[in-house]
């Protein structure tokens, strides 16, 4: 059986996803998705020729607020919720910097 | 013991408490006693705030003896669904990757059913952020269907379904994305709406797929569904998808309660029916249409062409935009992080906090949408989705409401279906259609088969929740269905 | 052996700040320099269950830099998401636009040393800025987050890649931050980030119509590094094609402290961004009402106002230069002359007119006085006084109640106190004496208190003159000098 989707493309799908994934479990994913993107493939051959894509269901228009500021969170509130925090700012391993 | 207060609908609630019979602190009480001593068996519930119900129903009392005007569900007790915001106590979506996290604002339908005097008890188990469809993926516990606890309550929304079938709370607030009220409400012989997209705010749900998502009630009967569902909907300028209909809410839907049916079409797609359906679903969906139609509906065949596709569109659609729906847990901000050696491998471990099933489709999801896959992936189903709603139209030419069963069996055992994902994702076969085109459905109980129930799905046109309402209510006066409880409902617990 | 000739394509990328109070989807504050994480909400910090809501005022200001520039609007455009994960983005993805975006096509006209020359934009759309990471200031290794900034509202500018030079990119720069100020849209404000370019520079052998390979210069943020910038990079690739090497695709930035550029990563560690439209936001819609209610705010461009105060107000290229250097010196500037006409209309010395235009005189005032006490920021500008008062003051030289020297006193006292210039000439009696009378009486008073000074000009000596003028304005503190001289000149030569 011919494979949808390799173990390598797998392997960068969860690096664009930042999942770090062991080796057996990528290769489990590896089959799932497999399975999952060849009973897909009824959908291919769905004709969609000169057919719009639907990317919100109901017609609408965006609705825009007023430029008014409103009260948001406490800084203790919103620091309380992180992991580590430092002198008023989120802590985060280390960024490279100049990105 | 029949009119022990855990077995009241809400508005029979609201009516003692507006006259002063019962307390609302009272009918809090009561609803906290009966989850303690049934939510052992059940798993309902993920956080249980006792403190703040009973701080809530003292409000409402206070305000009645102060002889101020009373919402419509004032001391109603209500559960709500773990992916919904409380200020104050844990949201956790049923994940290990929001372990310990306070939501720090109101979701715009918790300011809502606070505003009409409604009671918090809590927070329901879930499927891991709303990715199932029996529940079983919660990363805490499982939930059981109290109609027969070795079987699934249906899912996602699985445990705000079972505390109110097990009578822990005569309403609750569920999410549904592709199905996730309307099956587990058929499952455990409960009435559920999927509203219209953009007619009730998503502010405070906690994403699943945004352009899907809408949150919709459980109660017991289709008056309770009706009254909440007037309390949640309408604009939200803090969603930019709410909708801003013409109309005022209050009243729409509960006026329609009384009205007859006659000469309402009612549209039913034979093929779901064929293949894939139990017998006893079946068979209780066929004495429904007889019933609809001695109702004097007038009873038409419609077909929805494209509406096999919706289960890979949807598993594209949905597994797309959680995908980057959920970027947002890295753990850099709130909630726990796995802390590593690198910015890059702490992204990494902390993520993989996610379970099985929510890793599965945001794989699914970031490879739908790589370069290269775009066209050949997001785009034909956002395309079949498109098809979808024309099939609808079609068919709402030709009748006001669309009839299916809600779906293709009644309850299915715990891990019947946890081995292949794909069986999993055919649970949701009828509820789909309408969830991709945006259209509002209704479940309602219509029957039960092997002793457990079955329900009964409504489709009507973008914003036409009230001619649901209005069908629903006709078809339960005109039967007896949506009396049949759990064996554990009225059973022992609190008076 | 032949030397090629190379020439630089370079292609710049700006972000600018629109000039909102607040942030492009939630309502916190985007003033610049608070105390770290004081202007965050759960929508700009990406907790779960937020969601956007488009600023009104950051798309009419985007709609506004469009009209400027000579762009195609859409009037129904996309805002897409952007994934990727680094710590300064809350969400896990930028929201942008993509395939639709708001503003296509425009141009601007570059002068430069060669001459004028107008460049081609491709797009301008709509998007989020993120966070601040703050480095090197946290315990140990930490990178330090700071959301204040996260989800300030920016337009990016893409122009084509038809400059040829760092002189040409610099010009384009300056070219048009001056639009976007002009037109309030952005504060031009290099230092606190809210002007930035990316610069996509590659070299080609001259008459070769394919592009080379480009890099991409990050976070340009000065004027004079983006010569520099550019200038070495220019000189990098060159050195590079010519001794027979090859040009990579890479992300480079610049590094003031070395004076060069450095590579970030190359075109292998590339995003994949899988961009797909938001579900969070519907198309945003300019109707024609809006568009013609933004249109009225779109100001006089800043070229054509240069050029219209040289043509009616008499000023040199100069000083319509200096006057231009800030929409607020402008606009000071204009309400000065259009002050000074109206007062001066009708009591205006009739020979005065011709001297100097209301225009002329306000520009050699403001160039001689004013400016060096005017502090600009970002669009905000301070002045010493209203430009009613500096016209008023300027409507008492020409009606010669004062003259230029004690003008220039008054506005210093003007600044001093606050004081209107009428007060401080009436209290301080600097008002000239106009009476050729009492001019007279007191240049015979003085000559009767001084014969021997008198006795020695009438025999030759007659520098002595100044001595009289001397004394005659001490003692008249404030009177015409050339009515003195004029009134001297003839008593003196009374026999």
């Amino acid at each position: 059986m011919s494979e949808r989707i390799s173990l390598d493309e797998v392997r960068k799908v969860a690096k664009l996803a930042r999942l770090s994934l062991s080796e057996e479990e990528l290769e489990r994913m590896r089959g799932d998705l497999d399975g999952i993107l060849d009973w897909m493939t009824a959908l291919s051959k769905l004709d969609t020729n000169g057919v719009e894509p639907t990317f919100h269901a109901v017609e609408m228009a965006a609705a825009l607020r007023d430029d008014v500021v409103v009260d948001g969170l406490r800084r203790s509130e919103a620091l309380r919720a992180a992991a580590r925090s430092d002198q008023g700012g989120f802590a985060v391993p280390k960024v490279k910097e100049g990105e | 013991m029949s009119d022990a207060l855990h077995t009241q609908s809400a508005h029979a609630l609201r009516e003692r408490v507006a006259k002063g019979e019962t307390s609302a602190v009272e009918i809090a009480r009561a609803a906290l006693d009966t989850i303690h001593t049934r939510d052992a068996a059940v798993g309902a519930f993920l956080h249980v705030d006792g403190e703040g119900a009973l701080a809530q129903a003292a409000q409402v009392d206070r305000a009645r003896a102060a002889g101020e005007a009373l919402g419509p569900l004032a001391g109603v007790p209500i559960a709500m669904k773990d992916n919904l915001c409380v200020r104050g106590i844990p949201a956790t979506c049923a994940s290990k990757i929001l372990e310990g996290w306070i939501a720090p604002y109101d979701a715009t339908v918790v300011e809502r059913l606070r505003a009409a005097g409604a009671v918090i008890v809590g927070k329901t188990n879930m499927d891991e952020f709303a990715m199932g469809s029996s529940n079983e993926t919660s990363a805490y516990k499982l939930v059981h269907n109290p109609w027969d606890l070795s079987r699934a309550p249906g899912g996602s929304s699985g445990g705000s379904a079972a505390s109110v079938a097990a009578g822990m709370a005569p309403l609750s607030l569920g999410s549904d994305t592709g199905g996730s009220v309307r099956q587990p409400a058929a499952f455990c012989g409960l009435v559920a709406l999927k509203p219209t997209y953009g007619r009730v705010s998503r502010y405070g749900l906690i994403a699943f797929a945004s352009s899907l998502d809408q949150i919709g009630p459980f109660a017991r009967d289709v008056r309770d569904c009706a009254i909440v569902s007037e309390v949640i909907s309408g604009r939200d300028p803090r969603d930019a998808t709410s909708v801003d209909t013409v109309e005022t809410l209050a009243g729409t839907y509960t006026r329609e309660l009384e009205r007859d049916v006659k000469g309402l079409r009612v549209g039913v797609v034979r093929a779901s029916l064929a293949e894939g359906c139990e017998p006893g679903v079946v068979l209780a969906i066929e004495r429904s249409i007889d019933t609809l139609r001695s109702l004097g509906c007038e009873i038409v065949d419609v077909t929805l062409p494209t509406a096999e596709h919706a289960v890979s569109a949807y598993y594209i659609v949905a597994p797309a935009e959680c995908s980057s729906n959920l970027a947002r847990f890295d753990g850099m901000r709130f909630g726990p992080r796995v802390e590593s050696a690198s910015l890059e491998e702490t992204y990494g471990k902390t993520r993989a906090l996610f379970g099985k099933e929510v890793r599965r489709r945001i794989m699914l999801g970031t490879y739908v949408l790589s370069a290269g896959y775009y066209d050949a992936f997001y785009a034909q189903a956002q395309k079949a989705r498109t098809l979808i709603s024309r099939d609808y139209a079609a068919a709402f030419e030709r009748c006001d409401v669309v009839l299916t069963p809600t779906a293709p069996s009644v309850a299915f055992g715990l891990g019947a279906k946890t081995k292949n994902p794909l069986e999993m994702y055919l649970a949701d076969i009828f509820t789909l259609p309408p969830s991709l085109a945006g259209l509002p459905a209704i479940s309602v109980p219509c029957g039960l088969s092997e002793g457990l129930p079955v329900g009964l799905q409504l489709t009507a046109k973008a914003f036409d929740e009230a001619t649901l309402f209005r069908v629903a209510s006709a078809f339960e006066r005109a039967t007896d269905h949506h009396t049949h409880r759990a064996s554990m409902f009225a059973a022992g617990g609190a008076a | 052996m032949s030397h090629t000739q190379y020439e630089a394509v370079i292609g710049l990328e700006v972000h600018a700040q629109l000039a909102t109070k607040t942030k492009m989807f939630c309502g916190c504050s985007t003033s610049y320099g608070a105390a770290p994480n004081t202007q965050i909400c759960p929508v700009c910090l990406g907790l779960p269950g937020a969601l956007p809501v488009p600023n009104r005022q950051a798309i009419a200001l985007a709609v506004r830099a469009g009209l400027s520039l000579g762009c195609t609007l859409r009037k129904s455009s996309r805002f897409a998401r952007k994934n990727y994960y680094y710590p300064d983005l809350s969400k896990g993805y930028q929201i942008s636009q993509f395939d639709l975006p708001l503003n296509e096509k425009g141009s601007l006209e570059i002068t430069t040393s060669a001459g004028t020359k107008r460049v081609n934009l491709t797009r301008i759309h709509v998007e989020e800025d993120a966070a601040k990471n703050l480095h090197g200031v946290g315990a140990g290794t930490d990178t330090l987050v700071d959301f204040n900034r996260a989800g300030t509202p920016l337009i990016e500018i893409v122009g084509e890649p038809e400059l040829r030079s760092a002189e040409e990119a610099e010009a384009y720069l300056k070219a048009l931050r001056d639009i976007l100020m002009f037109a309030g849209v952005n504060d031009g404000n290099l230092e606190e980030g809210s002007f930035r370019c990316d610069a996509n520079v590659s070299i080609r052998p001259v008459g070769q119509e394919k592009f080379g390979t480009r890099c991409e210069l990050k976070n340009i943020n000065s004027f004079k590094f983006v010569r520099k910038a550019i200038d070495y990079e220019i000189a990098r690739q060159e050195a590079i094609v010519s001794s027979g090497g090859t040009i990579f695709q890479e992300t480079r930035t610049w590094s003031s402290t070395q004076e060069k550029t450095l590579s970030l990563r190359s075109k292998e560690e590339a995003q994949d961004y899988r961009y797909f439209a938001d579900p969070d936001l519907p198309p945003l819609v300019v109707d024609d009402a809006w568009l013609a209610e933004i249109r009225t705010t779109v100001p006089e461009p800043i070229a054509a106002r240069r050029e219209r105060w040289q043509r009616e107000l008499g000023l040199t290229a100069y000083d319509a230069q200096v006057l231009s250097a800030h929409p607020r010196i402008a606009e000071y500037f204009e309400a000065a002359t259009s002050s000074l006409e109206t007062q001066r209309a009708g009591k205006l010395a009739k020979d005065n007119l011709a001297k100097a235009g209301a225009g002329k005189r306000v520009a050699n005032f403001m160039q001689a006085e004013a400016l060096r006490v005017v502090t600009t920021n970002g669009l905000e500008a301070s002045f010493p006084c209203s430009a009613e008062r500096l016209a008023g003051l300027l409507a008492l030289v020409e009606d010669e109640t004062i003259n230029g020297k004690i003008a220039k006193d008054v506005f210093a006292d003007m600044i001093a106190t606050g004081k209107a210039p009428a007060d401080i000439v009436s209290s301080k009696g600097l008002a000239q004496v106009k009476d050729t009378s009492a001019i007279e009486g007191t240049v015979r008073e003085v000559i009767a208190k001084h014969p021997k000074e008198l006795a020695s000009f009438k025999a030759g000596k007659t520098n002595l003159k100044g001595f009289f003028v001397g004394r005659v304005m001490g003692a008249l503190k404030g009177a015409n000098p050339a009515l003195v001289n004029e009134v001297l000149d003839r008593v003196l030569a009374e026999p």
